[in-house]
């Protein structure tokens, strides 16, 4: 295949050719970061929080007023949940992964640090709290009931008597060493406290893509504190598989029948916060990928529009070269060189265009860097696009008959 | 001679249909993306208090000094307050008006005690706030500047409220029971709604907004708890005292300052406030103070999620793509009638002529093409209302300005991507063009 008749005729079709190549390019430099947006927001939303989140109901209770033996009553509740049917384990805490809400505190292996040394989430259990969550304990042991305190409010201020840190946090603070045994200093306490357990997985509340918590989502640690107060607390119970939906409606009534003192938030299970949590998540991955798509749609019809409008043009010298010997194939195939001419360039200045709004959106979304594999893929892509949709058009010329070159103009 | 023009535009559109629905459908599918996402992040970012946008303002004052500001903050400042730099400001009183606040949740008691409590969001502030956020009154109105001083257990609440617990009826001197403690109605609000909630950000700002108001000094003599964010850096004592002597972080302040002149001095006297302390062995640092207006405040806190800003930005580049799309197309078409606007030229036509004939036919395909987008704008926001979260576009409708702004947008954008092929269909030669035929 000649290039050069093809350059020069395109030579007279410069805008045309132009106006497709750069359409090439700006769809091409959207589709792979919007690709890329796509499979880190999907990749987001699967990280798994540690929890058995299938089978982990998570209740909202405030009691009414600040009555002085919360203490008792919260235990009570407690005691409760654990003996309704389908219910395996249960405890109260401040928050759980996928809550978006809860609490972060410096971590320091010194105690006049000046800097910390990991920033970590902040999770309240008793000696219940792992298997609540159905967490797993990788190396040490849980909490012993003698080591849980009370802690009335966040402004009772006194140091853990132990912790059970994530492998996350473990392998940041102790990156050669087995974490269990060593002791760690929390910022807001200044105390010294041993670290007695360390579990697989325990993600912090926040999962915002570039937000708070996004750059130590695998920090956390679970002091061995009964937490109570004037403001919302959380019980968490592990259920067996099958039960949720049933304690969901048992849990509630059977606290109103305790003490009506006290306002029930909503009762769900964590796949449902998980479902919540991510919502815009997933609706910006369907939202792209129908602008993707049609992307993809508009570009090769426009490719199909001018394409045609170029055959209807040629008409004459198609006739022509077929009059001269030019085979059917030989047509299409011009028309397909001239497509991938035209789409290379375009590709070339499309994956320098995607890069670049990759490295401008880096900075301004704190997005990463874009992986130069979905550039290529992209590129190919668009190419293929590119034939695909110069097809008819190259087969409408193919079919031009070569007496059309005998007829008077 | 316009609607000449016009009938012959009607008449070419029609001749090559299939050109012209390619082109109108890449305008449409161009603006509906476009718009739907510009109606989002409209709605997102509208101001909202226009009347006094640029007289409110937010402080903000270093009370961590600059090598504590682990991570978050570029500019050393976070966006909150400590309570004793609230109380501070308040008891300056150097702006027109001013109010510290904070959030707290609380359980409201109903008055038929078979019903269960109900949790509320409660807002925790001073007499100011009322005015100076030009909050309408239905019945009664805000407590008194001494019922702030006396810790007064006052509360103001919104009509849903009012309509819930009293049916709507007047309420002002009736009892609400928040927790444990009675609470005197002072005042009951007209229909009042902030998008977005710009006094508060530390919480949802596009979700429920604050259903009781009550005054701060009592929520904090009642140690209520706010339940935005703390944060905390340094010593904190044990106990609320501690708390309340702390540098954390849990508190908003907003001013009312009405000239430019009240603006400087309040810069000024912010610095002196930080400079006093310095003098008073509290900070260790020269004063680093900040005074942002409404509108300020909403852009450095980011309000617009990036979720936005990114469908913005591909939806624009979508656009650009389907205009450059319906260049093309209408390039193929002029130039596919350049024989016709030969034998026109050689008629006598001029070239402004053909050039006003196929801007004309431009503009009709540009106005098709942003009505058929409108359609489009009203199917994106239903699909983005059904697939993003609520407080997102539950507040995205179109209204007669999007409406307008698509037309408009649609009509010009589409008339700028045709001048080039009206100026090549203006400079046909009709001598080549007759000849060739």
């Amino acid at each position: 295949m000649q290039f050069r008749p093809i350059i020069s005729a395109m030579r007279r079709n410069k805008v045309g050719a132009i106006l497709i190549a750069v359409q090439m390019a700006i769809t091409l430099a959207i589709l792979c970061n919007a690709l890329f947006i796509i499979e880190q927001r999907m990749a987001l939303s699967k990280r798994p929080t540690g929890v058995d989140e299938a089978n982990v109901v998570v209740l909202d209770n405030q009691w009414v007023g600040n009555p002085p033996d919360l203490i008792a009553r919260q235990q009570g509740d407690l005691a409760a949940l654990r003996a309704l049917p389908g219910v395996l384990d249960a405890f109260a805490t401040n928050t759980v992964p996928l809550s978006d809400s809860g609490s972060t505190e410096g971590i320091s292996l010194h105690p006049d640090q000046k800097t910390a040394s990991a920033t970590a989430a902040l999770y309240f259990g008793d000696e219940h709290a792992i298997a609540a969550l159905g967490l797993k304990l990788i190396a040490g042991r849980n909490f012993n009931s003698d080591e849980i305190t009370d802690k009335l409010g966040y402004n009772d201020i006194k140091p853990p008597s132990a912790v059970i840190i994530t492998k996350g946090l473990a392998d940041k603070l102790f990156p050669n060493a087995n974490a269990v045994g060593q002791s760690i200093y929390d910022d807001f306490s200044k105390g010294q406290v041993p670290i007695v357990g360390v579990i697989d997985r325990l993600q912090v509340p926040w999962v915002s893509a570039g937000g708070w918590g996004s750059t130590f989502n695998d920090n956390s640690f679970i002091v061995p504190f009964r937490f109570v107060g004037p403001y919302p607390n959380l019980y968490v119970m592990h259920v067996q598989p099958g039960q949720a939906a049933a304690v969901i409606q048992a849990a509630p009534k059977k606290l109103f029948d305790i003490s009506r003192a006290r306002v029930i938030g909503k009762t769900r299970p964590m796949t449902v916060l998980r479902t919540e949590i991510y919502k815009n998540d997933k609706g910006l991955a369907v939202i792209l990928a129908v602008v993707c798509a049609a992307l993809l749609a508009v570009t090769a019809f426009g490719i199909v529009g001018l394409t045609s409008y170029w055959v209807a043009q040629r008409r004459r010298q198609i006739g022509i070269r077929r009059a001269l010997g030019a085979t059917r194939n030989a047509i299409i195939q011009y028309f397909q060189t001239e497509n991938l001419l035209i789409a290379g360039a375009g590709a070339a200045i499309g994956v320098a265009l995607a890069v670049s709004l990759n490295l401008w959106m880096v900075s301004a979304f704190a997005m990463e860097r874009l992986n130069t594999g979905y550039a290529l893929i992209g590129a190919i892509v668009v190419m293929l696009l590119g034939q695909a949709a110069v097809l008819w058009p190259a087969m409408k010329a193919a079919s031009i008959p070569p007496a059309l070159a005998t007829r008077a103009a | 001679m316009f609607t000449y023009y016009f009938r012959l535009g009607l008449r070419s559109l029609r001749r090559n249909m299939v050109l012209t629905v390619l082109t109108i459908a890449a305008i449409a599918v161009g603006i509906g993306a476009c718009m739907t996402a510009l109606t989002v992040f409209r709605a997102m970012s509208g101001d909202p208090i226009p009347q006094k946008s640029s007289q409110l303002f937010a402080p903000q004052i270093d009370n961590w000094g600059p090598d504590k500001h682990n991570g978050g903050a570029p500019d050393r400042l976070e966006p909150q307050l400590s309570y004793t730099d609230v109380l501070g400001l308040m008891k300056a009183h150097a702006a027109n008006r001013q109010a510290g606040m904070f959030r707290a949740r609380l359980p409201l008691q109903p008055g038929d005690p078979k019903q269960k409590p109900a949790k509320v969001m409660v807002r925790a502030t001073f007499t100011d706030f009322f005015p100076m956020f030009d909050v309408p009154f239905k019945f009664g109105g805000p407590w008194s500047a001494s019922d702030d001083e006396s810790h007064a257990a006052v509360a103001v609440i919104t009509k849903e409220m009012n309509d819930k617990l009293f049916g709507g009826a007047n309420s002002v001197g009736k009892t609400i029971r928040l927790g444990n403690e009675p609470y005197t109605v002072s005042g009951v609000l007209d229909d009042w709604q902030l998008l977005p909630r710009f006094y508060d950000l530390e919480v949802r700002p596009f979700s429920d907004g604050d259903a009781v108001f009550l005054p701060f000094t009592h929520a904090i003599e009642k140690q209520m708890v706010g339940i935005g964010s703390t944060s905390c850096n340094g010593d904190v004592d044990p106990g609320w005292e501690g708390r309340l002597r702390s540098d954390c972080l849990w508190l908003q302040f907003w001013a009312e300052l009405r000239t430019e002149t009240d603006v400087q001095n309040y810069r000024a006297f912010l610095n002196n406030y930080a400079a006093e302390q310095q003098r008073l062995g509290r900070f260790h640092w020269p004063p680093h103070t900040q005074l942002r207006d409404v509108k300020q405040w909403l852009q450095y806190r980011n309000i617009v999620p990036s979720e936005v800003r990114i469908l913005i930005l591909v939806s624009f580049g979508f656009l650009l793509v389907c205009l450059m799309n319906a260049m093309g197309l209408m390039l193929a078409k002029i130039m596919g009638r350049a024989g016709d606007i030969g034998v026109r030229r050689a008629l006598g036509a001029s070239r402004g002529a053909i050039f006003l004939q196929c801007l004309i036919e431009t503009g009709v395909v540009g106005l098709a093409g942003g009505l058929f987008g409108l359609l489009l704008t009203a199917l994106g926001l239903w699909a983005a209302r059904s697939l993003l979260s609520k407080e997102f576009v539950a507040l995205a409708h179109l209204d007669w300005a999007d409406t307008g702004i698509a037309v408009l947008l649609a009509v010009s954008a589409t008339v700028l991507a045709g001048l080039y092929p009206t100026w090549r269909a203006a400079h046909v030669q009709p001598a080549w063009q007759l000849k060739a035929q």
